[in-house]
Parts: C-alpha cells; structure tokens; sequence
C-alpha cells in the first residue's frame, strides 16, 4: 500500500531533480515579499540551476491581521466587516459566504428578493474579479497597462453599482444574517441591466486583444501545468481545478441560494497549464453575464429580511455550521461553532486562495525562473485572504 | 499567419484611441485635484453625530446610550455619559455624551453604528478629505468636531434624510399627543374632583412627560 502511494508520488512531480548533479551549485533567490509580482507581501525562496527552478518554497503571513481570534471574540455581526478585509476585490462573495454559515447555524431563511440580489451582486463581483485578474497577469507578462487598464475601466461601472447600493466600493458590507442591508436604490436595477448589456462587448474587445496574441499563447501553453489529481488531493478548486477539466462548481454542485434556477455552463479546460486558466475566466465571465440577463429579469418584488432576524443581541443555539459558496477564487468556506453566547466559540475561513496556493511549488518545477511570476499569477490570489 | 493575432489586438487598442479623441466613454480618466467624480448619494466614509437646531450642544440628538461604543468591530468610540439630563427633541429629558471621541484613524467605516443607533443619531459622512500632518490627535475628533448639522445630513444623503425626520416628526406627534391626552384626562380628574361636593385636596399636577426615558 506504501509502495504504490509513494509510486503515486513520483507521478506527480516533474523529474528535474534527476539533472543535478553532484557539485553543482544552485543559487538561491529570495523573490519578494516586496516584489512588484507577488501581488502583496509574500515571498517565494526559489532555488535555481541556471535559469530553472530546482526548488520552491512559498512563504506568508506576512498580512496575518488575526482575523479568526478577532471574530471569536466579536459578536458574529462585528465579523461581518472583517469579512469584507479577506478577498478584498470580492467583498460581497465574502460577505454572502460568511452569512450563509450564520444562516445554516441559526437556521434563518432568507427572502426571495434577497437572494436574487445575492446572486446579482456575486455574479457582477465575478466578473470584476476575472476582469481584473486578466489584467494583473497580462502586466505580470509584460503588456504593461493595457490590457489591465480595460479591465479596470469596466470594473470602475461594476464598483460604481456596488457603492450606490452598497455606500463602498470596495468594503461593501452589504449582506447580513437573513438578507441584505439595504433595498435597492430606485434605478438600480436598469442601470445594472445597462452596464450588463455593455459587458459582452467587453469580453469581445479584451478577447480580441489578448486570446489570438502570439505572445501570449507562446507564454502561456504548456506552462505551469496542473494534473487534474494532483488538483482534486491538494483541495484545489474555482477555475484553477477547472482548468485541468475537472467538473467542480459549487454553484452546480451545491445549489446554494437559487442557483438551480439559472440556465448556465461551467466551462472546463482540458490542459490544466496558464492558458487553460486564461480562458476559463473569459469563459466564466460570459456564463455570468447570462445569470445576470436571468436574475434581472425574474427578480421578484418583497422583502428583503427575514422579520426574525435581529442585528443586536443575536445569540443562536449551540451547535456548527459549514457554509460554503463557490467565490470567484474558489471554493470559499465558513465554519463556525456556537457556544449559545453572542460570539463564535470557533471561527475557520477556508480560504481559496491560500489552498490554491499549496501546490505552487509542483507547477513551478522545472520551469524558467521568468515563468513562475507568470503561474503565480494565473492561481489569483489575494494575500489579505491567503494570511487572514 | 504569425503576428495576426498582435495586429488584431493592436487594433483595438488603435480604436480606443482613436474613439477617446470623440467618444467621452473612451476617455475614462477624470483629473482629481482640478475635475471630481459626482458624489454618489449612497456613500459612506466615516461617522458623524447629527443635531438639530442652532445649538451644536444642545440639539445633539445622542443619548449617550453606548450602545454603538459596545458593537463598534474596531473599537474606536469612546463615550462618557454626562452627570446631569437635558431635554431631547420630544423634550423629555436625557443623559448626554459628556465626552463622545471617534478615532478616525481606527474606523473602518462599517457602519454598524449608524444601524444599531436606536435615536438616529449617528450617520455617516462622505467627507473624505481629511489628511492632516499631526500623526497622534489630528484624527481623534471629539463631539465638537463630529457634530454636524441636519441640515449637512439632509445635504448629503437627502432621500435616507427626509425618511428619517418623517420618522422623527412621527415619534414626536406620537409623544405629544400622548402627552396632550394624559394632561386632559388629568384636568378632567381636577375638574371632577372639584366639581364634586366634598373639598377634597386638590390632586397633584400630572407630569406633562409621563414616558419614562427608556433606552
């Protein structure tokens, strides 16, 4: 049983330890945490051979806030804000993750109208999320500005939406234990249907920019690549398990909220390398743009909280809750245990970002110390959620 | 054919330039010291208290109840309760903040307290030019510096605004007319009594608040 397990093992990295040989000397490169590429503070110790990494050691906890023991000793509605401060390009999907665990601990139901604005926020958060992400890999790449500036110029509409709903762009701390915060503001919603109906010409443009590019595909195929196995062990998911053609999407899998209403299409890659990766939030983008043509035209008239929820003095029974929901990132999950007191007893993020990142030494062996700025960048993370 | 695909993106990027010279939806950047971008109304950044009328002091509508002291995540407000009472809008009298500090440099703009405040007293700013050289008291503002007026809340966000005082204005109909009923019925029980044929000592005046302030 050991003898195959471990068999299992060889298959899984590539076989650049065999080219060292005996006195070779390997310079040892401390990338970052103060590098323009690293998306943050994180450090990555590579060792290399010449040009190619022979070893990776990725290093964090260079932004731990204690987010987990602050929760604990704040009242679960004191978490919400904090919540914003994880991923903080998706504050919302946050947000809604961190409401579902409370929800399915206390056992709220939240109304019709509430959860279709759920969906209609987290899917334009998606959007923006993929957009930007795009960006920050083309720059990683040396397409300096461009392609990151149109990114931004259609994110700058969707943040717009976000802080005239919401009061932030960013920190939006929208949604709370058995609904949202706030009714929509008149208008909202035809100018959401607007800014909806301008973005496949987005993706149309950017596509156009990017996909046919040579460089790119020169850069990006055949790099960095994920064996679906290796994925699913590591825990990995969102589009990087995606891309190796795994079929993961929580919105599918788990139906939470009202995603079983939608019509749409978890695109899947097939290679697993940067490119996969590339397409994949292209594709996503496109499949949410089609929940948001649904969810706005179907979304119903009501309330927007549950009448028994309260927001001071809320103390649910003891007991524990997983609430998890596919993020833009990942699968992105909240585990809490109650003690019946006005605080979590136990508060756990399972972060995307931080899970995607394990297995970042396995993709980067063997490949040109140029390449691993750009697979570091395809994962998509962010360090406020990755150091919590 | 090689380098179609960077000729097809190039393109693009020609047509964006070439339509920011006519199209304002191609020219993004706005200039910030010299243009703004319109405020948006929902907008949030840091806290401030609201009184009504023409004294600062007087009209501010805290109670000083702490309630937002205890559910602020970060901790930044910091409340002393005053020692004496002073009549509130529906003219009951109520504890006042004695001291009300917010650490600017510690708030993380949430909003929280705005939700929990039971008096509307608290609401949220969109002033957000506030750097200041003094590192240790520039952002700690007291309740001199965080009192603004109604008038300032109408100003920036006026539909949440005007829901408010019709709120208010409702509450106080409600008060007054509570207060008006027990002031008649206790004139009637004067007017009774003495109308009856024994003297009977003459019955005290009844309070013209007769809630009790409940917090």
């Amino acid at each position: 049983m050991s003898h195959s397990s471990t068999a299992e093992m060889k298959v899984y990295r590539p076989p650049v330890v065999d080219i060292i040989e005996e006195g070779d000397e390997l310079l040892e490169v401390a990338m970052g945490p103060h590098h323009p590429s690293t998306h943050g503070v994180f450090r990555m110790d590579v060792a290399l051979d010449g040009e190619r990494v022979i070893r990776l050691k990725p290093v964090f906890g260079y932004l731990h806030r204690n987010h987990e023991k602050i929760a604990e000793k704040a009242s679960y509605l004191a978490a919400m804000p904090y919540t914003d401060r994880l991923d903080y390009f998706c504050s919302l999907t946050n947000n809604w993750a961190y409401a579902l665990a409370v929800e399915k601990l206390a056992g709220i139901e939240v109304p019709e109208r509430a959860e279709y604005i759920r969906v209609i926020t987290a899917e334009l958060t998606r959007i923006q999320n993929h957009a930007s992400s795009i960006g920050f890999l083309m720059q990683e790449m040396g397409a300096s500005g461009t392609p990151l500036m149109y990114a931004f110029r259609e994110r700058e509409k969707i943040l717009d939406l976000f802080e005239e709903l919401t009061g932030s762009r960013m920190m939006c701390n929208y949604m709370r234990f058995g609904g949202c915060r706030v009714e929509l503001p008149t208008g909202w919603l035809a100018k959401a249907q607007t800014i909806v109906d301008g973005l496949p010409g987005f993706i149309d443009e950017i596509e156009a920019l990017l996909t046919g590019n040579e460089i790119l595909m020169a850069r990006t195929q055949g790099m960095g690549v994920l064996k679906p196995d290796l994925a699913i062990n590591a825990g990995v998911t969102g589009p990087m398990l995606r891309a190796t053609g795994v079929n993961y999407d929580l919105r599918k899998v788990d139906h939470y909220g009202i995603y079983d209403r939608f019509k749409f299409r978890v695109p899947l890659g097939d290679h697993g390398d940067i490119f996969d990766r590339y397409m994949i939030r292209i594709l996503e983008m496109r499949e949410s743009v089609t929940i948001l043509h649904q969810a706005i035209k179907d979304i119903p008239a009501g309330p927007i909280m549950d009448p028994k929820s309260k927001i001071r003095g809320f103390r649910p029974k003891p007991g524990e809750a997983y609430g998890r929901i596919e993020a833009p990132k990942g699968e992105l999950g909240f585990y809490l245990i109650s003690d019946g007191s006005g605080n979590p007893y136990r508060y756990r993020v399972r972060p995307p970002s931080l899970i995607n990142l394990t297995i970042l030494e396995d993709m980067c062996l063997g490949q040109n110390v140029a390449d691993v700025v750009l697979i570091f960048g395809s994962v998509d993370i962010v360090l406020g959620e990755v150091d919590r | 054919m090689l380098g179609e695909g960077i000729l097809k993106g190039l393109g693009e990027t020609a047509k964006n330039f070439a339509a920011s010279f006519v199209s304002k939806d191609r020219l993004t950047t706005i200039q910030y010291p010299e243009e703004r971008a319109p405020v948006i109304e929902n907008t949030r950044d840091f806290p401030f208290l609201v009184y009504d009328g023409e004294d600062k002091m007087a009209g501010l509508r805290c109670v000083a109840c702490q309630i937002c002291e205890k559910e602020c995540p970060p901790k930044c407000i910091y409340i002393v309760k005053s020692t004496d009472k002073k009549p509130d809008y529906v003219g009951k009298p109520q504890i006042y903040p004695a001291r009300f500090d917010i650490d600017i440099s510690v708030c993380m703009s949430c909003q929280i307290c705005v939700e929990v405040c039971p008096f509307e007293a608290i609401k949220m700013d969109t002033e957000f030019e506030l750097s200041t050289t003094d590192r240790f008291g520039g952002l700690l503002y007291d309740r001199d510096q965080l009192a603004r007026s109604n008038q300032h809340y109408h100003k920036i966000h006026p539909t949440e605004a005007a829901e408010v005082d019709a709120r208010l204005a409702e509450e106080k109909a409600k008060s007054e007319a509570k207060a008006k009923a027990a002031a008649e019925a206790a004139a009637l029980k004067a007017a009774a009594a003495a109308a009856a044929p024994k003297p009977t000592p003459a019955p005290a005046p009844a309070p013209v608040s007769v809630k009790e302030p409940t917090a």
